[in-house]
C-alpha cells in the first residue's frame, strides 16, 4: 500500500501541489484529472520518487516497484520496440512480440528501430514496455496521447485486460479514458 | 553504420586532387627559390625519404617516437575517460578538474616541455607531453557527451530499475561514442604535434625530434623536410588506424544495441 499525506511541492516559489493526500490500496485504480498545469504529472513524479516533496510524507513498503508510461515516450531510439521492452522486462520474446502485435505494431515495424516509428507507434511501444515490466504500481501519464479513436479503444481494452487487479494511477484530461477508475480532481493552480 | 558515421568518413577523406595541387605549388616554389638549403622540392624530400628508409636507424627513430607518442595518447584517453566519468557523477570532482583542465589547455607546449624536463628524463618526455595535451581534449568531449545524455532516459532507467551495466551499454555508450570518437581524433593530431615538439626541445637520443633538431643545426634542409614528411605521414597513418578502430567499435556497439 502507498500512502501520501499532505504532500506539498513548489517550483520557483510557485506551489504546484498543496496538501495532497492519497491512499493506494493494492488493486486500486485511481485517475488524476484536472486542468492543464494543475500538477498531475508532478504528483505522479512525486509518487514514483522522481521528485522530493517540500513537505508531507510518502510511505510505501520497501522495494515497491513502479512501471510507467511517461508524458514523453522515453524510448531508446536506436533499439527496436522489442529490445526496448526487453531492457526492462524478463518477459519471453514471444510474449513481447504478441503484445506489440496486439497493440497494432506489425512484424515489419518490429524489425525497425523505434526512431523510424510515428508518434502513435512509439506511444504503443512505451505502453507495451510499461505493461510487461514487473511492477506493484503502474503510473500512466496521458497513455493514449497521439492515438486515433479506433486505436485508442483497442489499446484501452488491452491495458484494462493487462492491469486487472493491479494498482494503477492514470493521468488524463479525457474522462472517457477514466472508466473504472476512482476520479480525483486536482484543483487549478492559483494565478501567479 | 549510422548516417553520422558515414558523413564523418566522407568529410574526413582527403581529396587527391587537392593534395596534388599543393604538391605542385610546393614544387613550383622550390623551382622559383632555386636554393635547396631554403626550400627543397617535394621530389628531393621524397628521394631523401627513400634513402633514409633503407637505414635501420630511420626505423628505430620512427619506432621510438611512435611508441612513446601512442603510449602518451593511450594514457591520455584512458585517464580522460575515467576523469570525465567521475566528473559527470561527482560535482566536486568536476569542480576540482575545471581549473586543472583550463590550465592545461592554456599553458603553451614549450612551457610544459621545459617544466617536464625537470621531472622526467628526456627519453620519456613525449609520453608525458602527449598525455597532458591529449587529456583535456578527450575529457571535454566525453564530458560533453555524458552531459548531453537525455535526463528523461536516465529517469526511465531509474523507475524501471535498469541495471547499471545495461544503462552503460544502451544509454551512455550510445550518447558518448560519437563525442569520444571526435575527441580521440583531435587528440591524436595534437599528441603528434606536441610529442614531436617535446622531442625537438628535449632532444632524446634516437628520436624523430632529435633527427629534426640535428637537421636544423647542420642546415640539412632535405633531412628537415624528410623528417617532417615522416611525422605527417605517421600522424595521418595513426589517425586512419584510429578511425578504423573507432568504426569497428561503433559497428560492434550498433550490433550489440540491435541484439
Amino acid at each position: 500500500m502507498l500512502e501520501a499525506v499532505k504532500l506539498c511541492k513548489a517550483f520557483d516559489g510557485r506551489p504546484v501541489i498543496q496538501d495532497f493526500s492519497i491512499r493506494l490500496k493494492p488493486g486500486s485504480r485511481v485517475c488524476l484529472t484536472g486542468p492543464s498545469g494543475s500538477g498531475k504529472t508532478t504528483l505522479l513524479r512525486l509518487l514514483m520518487g522522481l521528485e522530493k516533496p517540500d513537505s508531507g510524507t510518502l510511505s510505501m513498503p520497501r522495494g515497491t516497484r513502479f512501471s510507467a508510461v511517461f508524458q514523453e515516450n522515453r524510448l531508446l531510439e536506436q533499439l527496436t520496440a522489442e529490445a526496448n521492452v526487453s531492457l526492462v522486462s524478463a518477459a519471453p520474446r514471444q510474449e513481447i512480440a504478441a503484445l506489440l502485435n496486439a497493440l497494432g505494431l506489425d512484424a515489419k515495424s518490429l524489425a525497425q528501430p523505434v526512431s523510424t516509428f510515428s508518434g502513435g507507434m512509439k506511444r504503443r511501444a512505451a505502453l507495451c514496455r510499461a505493461l510487461l515490466a514487473p511492477y506493484d504500481i503502474l503510473c500512466l501519464d496521458e497513455p493514449y496521447k497521439g492515438l486515433d479513436e479506433a486505436l485508442r479503444a483497442q489499446v484501452m481494452r488491452i491495458v484494462d485486460e493487462h492491469t486487472r487487479g493491479k494498482t494503477v494511477v492514470l493521468v488524463t484530461h479525457d474522462l472517457r479514458e477514466a472508466e473504472g477508475y476512482e476520479l480525483i480532481q486536482l484543483p487549478p493552480l492559483p494565478p501567479v | 553504420m549510422t548516417p553520422s558515421t558515414t558523413n564523418a568518413n566522407k568529410k574526413a577523406r582527403l581529396p587527391i586532387w587537392a593534395v596534388l595541387f599543393w604538391l605542385l605549388v610546393w614544387q613550383l616554389a622550390a623551382w622559383w627559390v632555386a636554393e635547396p638549403i631554403l626550400l627543397v622540392s617535394p621530389i628531393a624530400a621524397l628521394a631523401r625519404l627513400f634513402e633514409l628508409a633503407g637505414q635501420a636507424a630511420f626505423w628505430r627513430a620512427a619506432g621510438f617516437s611512435v611508441g612513446r607518442i601512442l603510449l602518451g595518447f593511450a594514457l591520455s584517453a584512458v585517464s580522460a575517460i575515467v576523469l570525465a566519468a567521475l566528473s559527470y557523477r561527482f560535482r566536486r570532482v568536476r569542480e576540482l578538474c575545471m581549473p586543472l583542465i583550463a590550465a592545461v589547455k592554456a599553458i603553451p607546449v614549450a612551457s610544459f616541455v621545459i617544466l617536464a624536463l625537470l621531472w622526467v628524463s628526456s627519453r620519456n618526455l613525449s609520453v608525458l607531453i602527449s598525455l597532458l595535451i591529449g587529456l583535456p581534449v578527450v575529457y571535454t568531449n566525453v564530458l560533453t557527451g555524458l552531459d548531453s545524455t537525455d535526463p528523461g532516459l536516465i529517469e526511465m532507467a531509474r523507475v524501471f530499475r535498469v541495471p547499471f551495466a545495461r544503462q552503460l551499454r544502451f544509454i551512455y555508450l550510445y550518447q558518448v561514442l560519437p563525442f569520444l570518437r571526435s575527441g580521440l581524433a583531435v587528440a591524436m593530431g595534437l599528441c603528434w604535434k606536441s610529442g614531436i615538439a617535446a622531442e625537438v626541445i628535449g632532444i632524446p637520443g634516437g628520436s624523430i625530434g632529435e633527427k629534426l633538431y640535428k637537421a636544423k643545426i647542420y642546415l640539412e634542409t632535405p633531412d628537415l623536410f624528410c623528417w617532417t614528411l615522416v611525422v605527417v605521414l605517421l600522424s595521418i597513418l595513426c589517425e586512419k588506424l584510429l578511425a578504423l578502430c573507432m568504426n569497428g567499435v561503433m559497428r560492434g556497439a550498433e550490433r550489440c544495441w540491435k541484439r
